[in-house]
């Protein structure tokens, strides 16, 4: 590859400041964007989450009104899921994978860039419907016939369907990109069996995301066409059927979820197995439970639906499936018990996030088993129950996964480790203020308050769990402010974090320098065994063992096109949400003509001289 | 890149020749593992709505089994010249494979231009986007294959114009050969909506 580089130096036109990350297809710079883009939404929906609680602190309260609650409830779930914790997983995907595995970027660079923009522009058209008044307001399930024209005749859904729609195309394109990385572009030596366990995790979920999305894609290509071209997929009085959206939305929901959690268990394998200083106890079972997990997360969605009325015998069989799913879980949870058994154990930011995950995630794992049950669902069935459930699996889970993560990759990705002081202070707030607010809703939900109504009658026994919840959230957002206050304080630090910060570093992306230049290793390592930068270590090795000589790296350049691309499909959304075909023609051709663009210049890409990787290049 | 190192001589399997090359293969069958839940999805939609036909007619006396048995099999030859595209680009035969290329797409061609006579007949015989869930499931999953179609034309258009300009090098022939695998792919769509939508709308 190297051999006739010279010969073939192509200029290449390289951006600085804001140009250099619009048109970046740098899979570290890509992670930065996700971080940034993610962080913002995922204040958004805070606030929103917030208000929420404040609207809930005391019987008939008129804070915010039934129908802004509506739309703070919808846009609250839709933006955690799908526009904060996604894109801050895609943030670490990126910021770590290509590094974990020895490559020196992701399989497809391009796609990879084109996948942040069209998720940002599909996000921020979701978030325009606040500005435009038209807030989507049938929750994030989007049940119809509530989402349908009959009952929701604004452009509020419409805003949800297409900037879902969008987002969702990015999503997709990840997946594809970083399965087809994983399998093709391991350095020499890493066999699947060697790869560290976040790798192993996101190749499962790039796999989930693979198969699962596309559902939801026919999902809102139907209520679209529903709402806009008067179809009757979900028109009872034409045929249609409703209990249609509840499958189509949960064959993709359910594998959602997972798509949510994998990442995090990959993270905190990490994160545990480095703070005890121990291998992963049972590596090959977590392999294997990885992918039971996934398998069996496409065969349970009907859980979602146990009151829909399918018969005994559908519930029964999605019942038992889903109670499966405990028994993989379950050993991971002991895998990271018996790793951190014995260890000596580093008690940083990120190993009190990840040691703090293991209780809390059981406890959202209990209560899932305790939903599985067919029979108690019809009593737990919409209540706060069912939303303590969830938010103990994806704050006290993904949440928490997240923040071990971005602790522990933090000097990697910036070069700056974050605070340990405030770093700890935010994780006990965060911690404490968590389960004040969600542990007594397992109580609220079994005395029977119902989930997503705006308001409730005084002396039913709620108002001081009300209370208390209220207080937690408060305690939650004062822990996400003591993070803001840490990550602006260490961007004015020195950068200065070392090759490998926590010394204790197991996996290749420790061997390199913080951050890495922009072509990561400048000699592809050779992978000797499981935990490869450990085993170079502990047999006294200052760096890997290359793989090849020293020569010039080959490089792609950057481009404008994934972003124009995600512009045009982001006007076209407006175009067809206000019938302005001419728009939606527009903004749909603009997107075309980059990609005819993209198939008809070829992508020569440049070179880094040995020179120049003296210098270093930095990212 | 190793496209520009290879003066002249094109490798075995030129496709497969640069690791770019590889992954655009491998990445390009995930993404038609994407597609099967695509259509999959769509499939199970309209099995389930297919019987609720509300005013509109049936679709036994709908469908014109002849007119889209033409259609199959416009397709299906199709998809042969495809084959014996790949074929001549493994030959590195260049112009023998614009020929193929050309042909696969002017089926292509016939294969629409049936299929918008055969709507426009369906719509003269009342049987719209609006008029039923048959009717809205039958549009989307029919029509978004005819929208595959299309796409495909355009591509394999533009792909035929790149090697004519560009001949055949280890950066067009993966895209050739991934244009082949859509094709094919698009070909099996066909075939399941010629035996669940048409026959099975026969029988009954």
């Amino acid at each position: 590859m190297t051999a006739h580089a010279h010969a073939h130096a192509h200029p290449v036109k390289r951006y600085r400041g804001l140009m250099d990350w619009l048109t970046t297809v740098d899979h570290k710079k890509i992670g930065i964007l996700y971080l940034i883009a993610g962080a913002l939404f995922f204040l958004v929906g805070g606030l929103e989450a917030v208000l929420i609680r404040i609207q809930l602190i005391k019987p008939m309260n008129n804070f915010v009104g039934a129908d802004t609650f509506n739309e703070l409830l919808t846009m609250h779930g839709t933006t955690m899921i799908f526009l904060a914790a996604m894109p801050m997983l895609f943030a670490m995907m990126n910021a770590v994978i290509p590094l974990q595995i020895g490559a020196r970027d992701v399989a497809f660079p391009f796609l990879n860039a084109l996948g942040f923009w069209t998720f940002f522009f599909g996000g921020l058209l979701l978030n325009i419907s606040w500005f435009a008044g038209n807030v989507p307001d049938a929750g994030w399930t989007s049940y119809v016939p509530l989402a349908g024209p009959t009952y929701n005749a604004g452009h509020g859904v419409d805003y949800y369907v297409l900037g879902l729609q969008i987002a969702g195309i990015g999503t997709l394109l990840g997946g594809i990109n970083f399965m087809a990385t994983i399998i093709n572009m391991r350095a020499p030596g890493m066999s699947f069996m060697r790869m560290p366990m976040f790798t192993w995790a996101i190749f499962i979920t790039s796999a989930l995301i693979v198969f699962a999305f596309p559902v939801l894609t026919v999902g809102l290509v139907a209520l679209m066409f529903d709402r806009l071209f008067q179809a009757n997929f979900f028109e009872t009085t034409s045929g249609g059927s409703t209990v249609l959206w509840e499958h189509v939305f949960w064959v993709f929901g359910h594998p959602e979820v997972y798509i949510l959690i994998l990442p995090a268990f990959g993270i905190i394998s990490e994160v545990v197995s480095t703070f005890s200083r121990k291998r992963l106890f049972g590596y090959s079972s977590m392999v294997f439970a990885t992918i039971l997990i996934a398998f069996l997360g496409f065969m349970v969605w009907a859980h979602h639906m146990f009151t829909t009325g399918l018969g005994p015998v559908a519930n029964g069989l999605f019942s038992i499936a889903t109670m499966l799913i405990a028994v993989p879980t379950g050993v991971k949870i002991f895998n990271w018990l018996f790793t951190l058994w014995g260890g000596s154990i580093k008690f940083t930011t990120a190993a009190l996030f990840g040691i703090g995950f293991i209780p809390t995630f059981t406890m959202g794992g209990v209560t899932g088993v305790m939903l599985a049950a067919a029979p108690a669902d019809y009593q737990y069935h919409d209540t706060y129950f069912v939303v303590a459930h969830f938010h103990y699996v994806i704050v006290g889970g993904l949440i928490n996964g997240i923040f071990a993560g971005l602790f522990y990759w933090w000097p990697k990705m910036f070069g700056r480790t974050l605070n340990e002081t405030l770093g700890k202070w935010f994780f006990w707030t965060f911690y404490i203020g968590f389960h004040l607010t969600f542990f007594v809703q397992h109580f609220l939900g079994l005395i029977g308050m119902p989930r997503r109504v705006w308001t409730y009658l005084p002396n039913q026994g709620f108002d001081t769990m009300n209370v208390v919840s209220t207080i937690g959230a408060f305690l939650m957002g004062i822990g996400t402010i003591l993070l803001l206050i840490n990550v602006v304080i260490t961007s004015f630090k020195k950068k200065d974090a070392a090759n490998d910060p926590w010394e204790d570093g197991r996996s290749l992306e420790w061997s390199i320098p913080s951050p890495p230049p922009e072509y990561n290793f400048k000699q592809i390592p050779l992978v000797r065994g499981y935990d490869a930068w450990w085993k170079e270590k502990m047999e006294g090795k200052k760096e890997m063992t290359p793989s090849e000589p020293v020569g010039p790296i080959h490089m792609p350049s950057p481009s404008i096109l994934p972003f124009v691309m995600s512009v045009g499909l982001f006007i076209a959304g407006f175009g067809f949400m206000y019938d302005k075909l001419y728009l939606a023609i527009g903004g749909i051709a603009v997107t075309l003509i980059c990609m005819l663009l993209r198939s008809v210049f070829d992508d020569h890409g440049f070179h880094i001289s040995e020179e120049e990787q003296e210098k270093g290049v930095h990212a | 890149m190793s496209a520009h190192d290879l003066n002249g001589a094109l490798p075995h399997e030129p496709e497969k020749a640069t690791l770019e090359g590889r992954n655009k293969i491998l990445g390009f069958w995930l993404f038609l593992g994407a597609e099967t839940v695509l259509f999959g999805t769509l499939f199970s939609s309209y099995l389930a709505l297919r019987h609720n036909i509300g005013d509109g007619p049936p679709a036994s006396e709908l469908f014109k089994l002849p007119t889209v048995f033409a259609a199959t099999m416009i397709l299906l030859t199709s998809s042969l010249m495809s084959v014996f595209a790949v074929q001549a680009l493994h030959q590195k035969k260049v112009k023998p494979m614009i020929g193929w290329l050309v042909a696969t797409i002017v089926l292509g061609l016939g294969f629409l231009g049936l299929e918008i006579y055969e709507f426009t007949e369906y719509i003269h015989e009342g049987h719209k986007m609006p008029t039923s869930a048959f009717s809205s499931s039958f549009y989307t999953l029919v029509g978004f294959h005819g929208a595959h179609v299309a796409f495909g034309v355009l591509w394999i258009g533009l792909l035929i114009l790149q090697i004519m300009k560009k001949g055949l090098t280890v950066v067009t022939a993966p895209k050739i050969y991934v244009s082949a695998i859509y094709w094919h792919f698009i070909d099996v769509v066909w075939v399941f909506i010629f035996t669940v939508v048409y026959l099975m709308g026969k029988v009954g």
